[in-house]
């Protein structure tokens, strides 16, 4: 979305005005948000606030620097161009980005640990028995046919994936 | 009529409608405002092959954004089926709408899935339960973005974590009118809960229709989220019924020649707008709420907020209308319903 001020850079600041029980959402970017003496900060999202005081926690430029460098191998995206957007590029940007999140999140949610649902994999999981039991005949199999070098192998897979399903089970 | 409209919810005479939507994405792929085009089709592509194992008694209607006339994409706007963000990018973007049309996954819109369960009334229950099928479901054949720390990875780090956001839409005429909204908006911002228009971001409060929703995503868990709205949401009910009982009580021909004023003017109107539309179904709305109004059913006041929506109007007619055409065809819509 762009600024809804300059319409130039990508809107970061979403805020909302209540005006006699109107509310109307504005959209806009860093530099229009300061500049405007309209907007108070009370929103406790107000992404402005919270890069600002990013950015105020490093020690000096250098560190800044070297921390907007930080570029994900995957989707290509800097820490600098996520700092304008407010959006990550894809799911391995949460590993590049790391160190610079827990402080983030702490803003926006108050917290930096997840609670709540953790995948099943309740399908796969299933998928995953049907292999082992398929690996199980095979290994017999290779057994009779002392092929012992091939049933090894077989027999690692077969750990592998019963380990799986062990980590999965907690 | 938007068919999610039709069954039972908690709490009518308040609460319009519960919304729980999810965000998820898949590893491996760039997040939707990232992907080119031919990798979006990829990913809508193995979403699509992933939907042909769904139990045999549920069935989804796949929807292409750029297939969709404009009008169309609009009026699935406004019947609350699809977000406003899913036709940003439209070569990008679909959905499938599950036959009952209680269930939208959207896919491509600001994160690969967004998956809403859409109830009348008060419901959470039913939506979470809804909403935690279609994801076991995806889940055991989608290889999810997930993070034993952040929990479910988001394009945005407002949604990280659960990837959660439960709202209400509530009609509170009364408490607006004395004047309490303003105050109310604030203390909800402050404990971490936002209030917006009907159609979500960027949009006025029209009608007396508030959209309450949860702000946090990380740190706490689902139920806590949704016990936390919930809460709020009764406490709004009480106070919007004592307010309503304290007007009839104290102002009883005020309220009920407000109402009727609003009834009269929308079955004879020959123009109206969909502002000044919305302003008297809201009255009727009220009238019905107070049970002065008894020959109208909620749901019937309900499609008629969505169907006077500029888009919804044009569907209606099966074509294309100017302002003034749309204001002549809204008020003989109403007429003819009311
Ligand atoms: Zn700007
Ligand atoms: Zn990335």
């Amino acid at each position: 979305m762009l600024c809804e001020i300059c319409k130039k850079n990508q809107a970061t600041v979403h805020y909302t005005k209540i005006i006699n029980g109107k509310i109307e959402e504005l959209n806009v970017c860093e530099e229009c948000a300061a500049n405007s003496g309209e907007f108070s900060f009370d929103n406790p999202f107000s992404f402005h606030k919270l890069w600002t005081g990013l950015i105020e926690g490093f020690h000096d430029n250098k560190q800044k620097q070297s921390v907007d460098n930080l570029t994900c191998s995957f989707c290509g995206l800097d820490y600098s161009q996520f700092r304008k957007t407010g959006k990550f590029g894809c799911s391995k940007c949460y590993e590049v980005f790391e160190d610079q999140l827990v402080p983030l999140f702490k803003g926006i949610h108050g917290h930096d640990k997840h609670e709540g649902k953790v995948p099943i994999r309740a399908n796969k999981k299933v998928a995953n028995e049907r292999k082992i039991e398929k690996l199980k005949v095979r290994l017999n199999e290779l057994v009779q046919k002392e092929a012992f070098e091939e049933a090894a192998k077989v027999r690692d897979q077969i750990r592998e994936l019963e380990k799986s399903l062990g980590d999965n089970r907690e | 009529m938007a068919k999610w409209i039709e069954g039972n919810g908690q709490y009518k005479d308040v609460v319009v409608s519960t919304r729980i939507r999810i965000a998820r994405n898949l590893d491996n792929y760039r997040f939707p405002h990232k992907m080119s085009v031919e990798e979006s089709e990829r990913l809508t592509q193995e979403i699509l092959d992933v939907m042909k194992n769904i139990p045999s008694d549920v069935s989804y209607k796949f929807y292409k954004i750029n297939a969709l006339t404009l009008t169309d994409r609009i009026a699935y706007i406004e019947e609350h089926l699809i977000s406003p963000g899913l036709i940003q990018k439209p070569d990008h973007s679909s959905f499938l709408l599950r036959d009952d049309e209680k269930a939208t996954i959207m896919i491509n819109e600001e994160d690969h899935l967004r998956i809403q369960v859409l109830l009348p009334g008060l419901n959470f229950e039913e939506g979470w339960n809804g909403i935690n099928q279609i994801d076991d479901f995806l889940e055991g054949y989608l290889e999810y973005a997930y993070d034993d720390r952040f929990g479910y990875l988001t394009a945005c780090p407002t949604n990280v974590g659960t990837g959660l956001r439960v709202s209400a839409m509530v009609h509170i005429p009364c408490l607006s009118m004395i004047g309490h909204v303003d105050d109310m908006i604030r203390g909800f911002n402050k404990i971490g809960l936002t209030v917006r228009g009907i159609y979500g971001e960027g949009t006025e409060a029209a009608g007396d229709l508030y959209q309450i929703s949860n702000q946090v995503t990380l740190g706490e868990d689902e139920e806590e989220i949704i016990r936390k709205l919930k809460n709020v949401i009764y406490q709004i009910i009480n106070k919007e019924r004592y307010v309503r009982d304290d007007l009839l009580k104290k102002k009883r021909y005020e309220i009920e020649d407000k109402i009727f004023r609003s009834y009269g003017l929308l079955k004879y109107a020959r123009k109206i707008s969909s502002k000044e539309a919305m302003k008297h179904l809201s009255n009727v709305r009220l009238g019905k709420e107070m049970g002065i109004i008894k020959d109208m059913e909620f749901k019937q006041i309900e499609s008629l907020m969505i169907e006077i929506q500029p888009g919804s109007i044009q569907r209606i007619f099966k074509r294309e209308l100017d302002d003034n055409e749309r204001d002549i065809m809204r008020a003989k819509h109403i007429r003819e319903k009311i």
